[in-house]
């Protein structure tokens, strides 16, 4: 696995900020937030429920939940273009063929009343100009691609004929179709068996390399990013608190929050002991605290952490994290 | 697998039952839902009808009933030709609508107090009872739901309209039969899922039998559900029982009904039209008052009823 | 989906049977069937004549047996008041009442789903309320007196139309909008609920993740799937129609099943009511397995199991 660093940058997410407006106050579930994905690469974005992963996929497909979420400050580069300032036609000429996605849960993500041959198209017909290739031979080409057996007969199927794994397989097939340079990924194997999974993350895998788009995997689970990216940056309470390589992440983790993520990992080998947990709960993101979010629950906190946030610091290669007790390199 | 959640809490305690909820309900935990503000335009229209009803005797200038020949089919006091002695006009036979529009709330309110105490209980009693026993009895009673649902029981009113004979009883009957079903179909689905709970497995546990779980930890937790269903069924009530009165299978005449007021002014329409649409500005206002403070209601007590 | 099919027939014979047993009993067991059957100024004879044809003098089970060979042979009793056989009134008036209401119900879908989709799209908006208000205000009036009011205004105030019986076109517009108001108020809430909850899910982001327009997400996938639960109320809005076929044809003096229905019961006319109980049983019967079937075409769940 190495990472194809060499790539030109494809997204660049710079102190984006999408809140909820509600009538109890703000909620500020990304609250700047900075990254870039490079071509052919797979940035791991992790962090515990509710900290603002899925919502900062959301704001930069600008698909934000109905209800008070937006989008106020930061900007979303995608190839050289800051889609937060595109209409909303445009948006639509740049959702599906320049940035897509994959979402959670499969057994949702599949309109129960169309065949998926009928969900396929929609999508590969958007995109064509004039390829000469009937759309239904397009169709089977694609669900083959994402290694679903028998596809000419799949695709007059409806998504409850289908597994888990399968319906999975069906969306990667919708969202690749349109050979996007970015794929958000939002946990695309949670809510699949753990067999199924793997299977799952390889196709990924092999899709990236076939296609070389850059692949955001959003997820919660440490085990999989090792599979998985590249790079990691792992979120907590709307900020990305540590960012760089994976492998510097895991064997030098340089935040408290993510060194007690990684410690609360089970091993595969060593002692079967008790597991690692962080204690207390994150701050609410409605009154979040002037200093470092996790200080409440750091076992290292001091007053500097508490008076102010502690800005990024550049600990190495491509390795920053927003601590105070972190040397600079 | 580092999943980090938010400890959760179940409740292997049944929350207590306190009257005092009914009337003032505590906001649903978690409930991110912005409170409707209090229909207080409604619950005063509510209550004076209440109050119409309570102490008609007293407040109705005239009797209901007794005809005043001589003072037939005059129109409202603000119109011209009305008499300042009957402030919304007389009928064909000289009553004053006014009076028995006060005495019609009576009968209104009676029938609903009597036809959701009877349905209502019923499709409690039955919805309890097919959402914890389950299996065959659900089946079979859940079937009988059905059966009521895909046949308009205004038929059956009718039927025993006309083989029982008009009055109170078998209006109430007839009604009850509209009102059963849909009560035991909510109440069943809400069983369903507390019967998946914490405190009701704990109770099992502690070898208590199904007849006292279901009467200590089931129902308790239905009666908000109930309370809102009530509400949300005194409007159905009303237009059925004022719907058969006016195609004559209600409270025989001469008792006031709004419903017989409609149906007897509905001839006089061309030169009258007093006598049939005033009352029905009544039954409007009451079934539109009782819907918003039912709507208002169900958000309070049981936002997941919002299907209905 | 023939086992479907198969299953619905015979839920609804089942059905069939406990309405016409229910009917059945009622007529016996509540006072004396003869007088219930016959007019006032019937003769001895004619009192013996009937007990003798109908068993009277026999158990109840035996009278049944005789109830359910003749309703098989499509004979249902003789109406009091019309001295004809009350299978055959019926049938006179049924073609009245099947020209009346798919003009409701097409008026009822035709504002009441579009009217529910612009309210979920504009949840909240001034027209929601809007909407919003109609429905409550379509729900709270009887139709009985809705249909008086029209009356009063369009026919007797402004001159407009005809306030009764049947004729040409103009006669059908009061007893139609009668007749539709309560289920366009109903479409519209259904649908803007369904809309509502459908727009949230996965498959509406995925679609738009796709980058398909708006009106394909909205009035394609949307609409699509929140007609699944409009039509399960369709079994509630025929119950709705049957009733409201009574009292809007009692009101506008339309010759149907419907006045038919309320003049057996003004007559106290039993036999013509027996019949008329049980032939709209089998036609409400009939009208949910096509609703049934109908339904299996929309959701694709049902059809393949």
């Amino acid at each position: 696995m190495t990472p194809d660093t060499s790539g030109e940058t494809v997204l660049e997410v710079r102190d984006l900020h999408t809140h909820f407006f509600l009538r109890r106050g703000v909620v500020k579930a990304v609250d700047g937030v900075s990254f870039s994905l490079r071509r052919g690469e797979v940035l791991g974005l992790v962090g515990e429920s509710g900290c603002g992963k899925s919502l900062t996929a959301l704001s930069l497909m600008r698909l934000l939940p109905k209800g008070g979420a937006r989008t106020i400050k930061g900007e979303v580069r995608l190839g050289g273009r800051n889609i937060l300032e595109c209409t909303p036609a445009e948006m639509r000429e740049i959702r599906g063929r320049r940035i897509s996605m994959v979402l959670q849960d499969p057994q949702t993500s599949l309109n129960p009343v169309f065949t998926i041959g009928d969900q396929l198209r929609e999508a590969i017909v958007r995109r064509r100009r004039a390829s000469g290739v009937p759309v239904m031979e397009e169709a089977v080409a694609a669900l083959r691609r994402v290694e679903i057996a028998a596809p000419e007969q799949r695709i007059g199927q409806y998504p409850h004929q289908m597994s888990g794994g399968m319906k999975q397989r069906v969306v990667g097939a919708i969202a690749i179709s349109g050979e996007p340079g970015v794929l958000i990924a939002d946990e695309p194997t949670t809510a699949l068996d753990v067999t199924i999974q793997l299977q799952y993350l390889k196709l990924l895998k092999r899709l990236q390399a076939e296609t070389g788009m850059a692949i955001l995997f959003i997820t919660h689970d440490f085990g999989v990013v090792g599979r998985m990216c590249d790079r990691v940056a792992v979120m907590y309470a709307g900020r990305i608190v540590e960012c760089g390589p994976v492998q510097r992440i895991f064997e030098a983790p340089q935040h408290p929050y993510t060194r007690a993520l990684i410690a609360s990992v089970p091993k595969m080998t060593g002692s079967v002991g008790r597991l690692a947990t962080i204690e207390g709960q994150p701050p609410s993101l409605m009154d979040l605290p002037v200093g470092c979010r996790f200080a409440s629950r750091c076992a290292h906190v001091e007053q500097r952490c508490l008076d102010a946030y502690p800005g990024t610091v550049r600990v190495g290669e491509e390795h920053t994290a927003d601590c105070w007790k972190v040397m600079p390199s | 697998m580092a999943v980090v959640e938010r400890p959760s809490s179940t409740d292997p305690v049944a929350p207590r039952l306190s009257l005092w909820r009914l009337v003032w309900p505590a906001r649903i935990p978690g409930g991110f839902r912005r409170t409707s503000r209090v229909p207080w335009i409604p619950i005063a229209i509510i209550s004076a009808i209440v109050v119409m009803a309570l102490f008609a005797p007293l407040l109705a200038p005239y009797s209901p009933i007794d005809q005043t020949l001589r003072d037939k089919l005059l129109p409202p006091a603000w119109m011209a030709g009305g008499s300042d002695k009957y402030f919304l006009g007389t009928d064909a036979f000289g009553r004053d609508i006014l009076s028995r529009l006060i005495y019609g709330a009576r009968v209104s309110l009676m029938v609903a107090l009597l036809a959701l105490t009877a349905g209502g209980g019923v499709g409690l009693a039955v919805g309890i009872v097919a959402g914890y026993v389950g299996g065959a009895v659900d089946s079979v009673l859940m079937r009988l739901v059905d059966a009521a649902f895909t046949f308009p029981a205004i038929l059956f009113a009718l039927l025993l309209a006309v083989t029982m004979g008009q009055g109170l009883g078998t209006l109430v009957t007839a009604i009850s039969l509209l009102l059963w079903a849909s009560f035991a179909r909510v109440i069943r689905g809400e069983v369903l899922s507390l019967r998946q709970r914490d405190f009701v497995a704990l109770a099992r546990v502690r070898g208590c039998s199904a007849p006292r779980i279901m009467l200590t930890h089931i129902l308790p937790n239905v009666l908000n559900t109930f309370m809102v269903l009530v509400t949300l069924n005194i409007g159905v009530v009303i237009i059925a029982e004022a719907t058969l009165s006016f195609l004559g299978a209600g409270i025989p005449p001469p008792t006031p009904t709004w419903g017989l007021m409609i149906s007897e002014g509905r001839g006089r329409i061309a030169d009258a039209w007093w006598v049939a649409l005033i009352p029905g500005i009544a039954i409007t206002l009451m079934v539109l008052s009782v819907n918003l403070f039912g709507d208002w209601l169900r958000d309070r007590l049981d936002p997941r009823l919002r299907q209905l | 989906m023939k086992r479907y099919i198969a299953r619905r027939l015979m839920q609804g014979a089942v059905l069939l049977c406990m309405v016409a047993t229910i009917v059945f009993f009622l007529g016996r067991l509540t006072g004396n069937p003869v007088d219930l059957m016959l007019p006032e100024d019937a003769t001895p004879e004619d009192r013996a004549a009937l007990t003798q044809t109908l068993g009277l003098d026999g158990p109840v089970l035996d009278q049944f047996a005789i109830f359910v060979g003749k309703a098989i042979h499509g004979d249902l009793g003789m109406s009091i008041r019309m001295k004809q056989p009350a299978v055959e009134a019926f049938f006179d008036r049924l073609p009245n009442t099947l020209v009346l209401i798919p003009w409701a119900i097409l008026l009822g879908m035709l504002l009441g789903i579009p009217l529910g989709v612009v309210a979920a799209l504009h949840r909240g908006s001034f027209l929601d309320r809007a909407a919003g208000t109609v429905a409550v205000l379509g729900i709270a009036m009887p139709s009985f007196w809705l249909g008086i009011l029209l009356i009063f205004v369009f026919s007797v105030e402004l001159g407009w139309l005809p306030s009764g019986r049947m004729g040409g076109p103009a006669h059908y517009v009061l007893p139609v909008i009668t007749l539709a108001t309560f289920l366009v108020a109903g479409f519209m809430r259904i649908t803007r609920s369904a809309m509502l909850e459908v727009m949230e899910s996965e498959f509406v982001k995925l679609a738009r993740i796709k980058g398909l327009s708006e009106a394909v997400v909205i009035w394609k996938h949307c609409l699509r799937n929140a007609l699944i639960p409009v039509l399960t109320l369709w079994g509630v809005f025929v119950g709705n129609l049957i009733t409201g076929a009574i009292v809007t044809e009692t009101v506008f003096a339309w010759p149907g099943i419907g006045r038919l229905t309320y003049e057996a019961v003004i007559y106290r006319d039993f036999p013509l009511l027996q019949a008329v109980i049980i032939l709209k049983s089998i036609l409400i019967l009939s009208i949910n397995l096509g609703v049934d079937i109908l339904y299996a075409y929309v959701d694709p769940r049902i059809r393949v199991t």
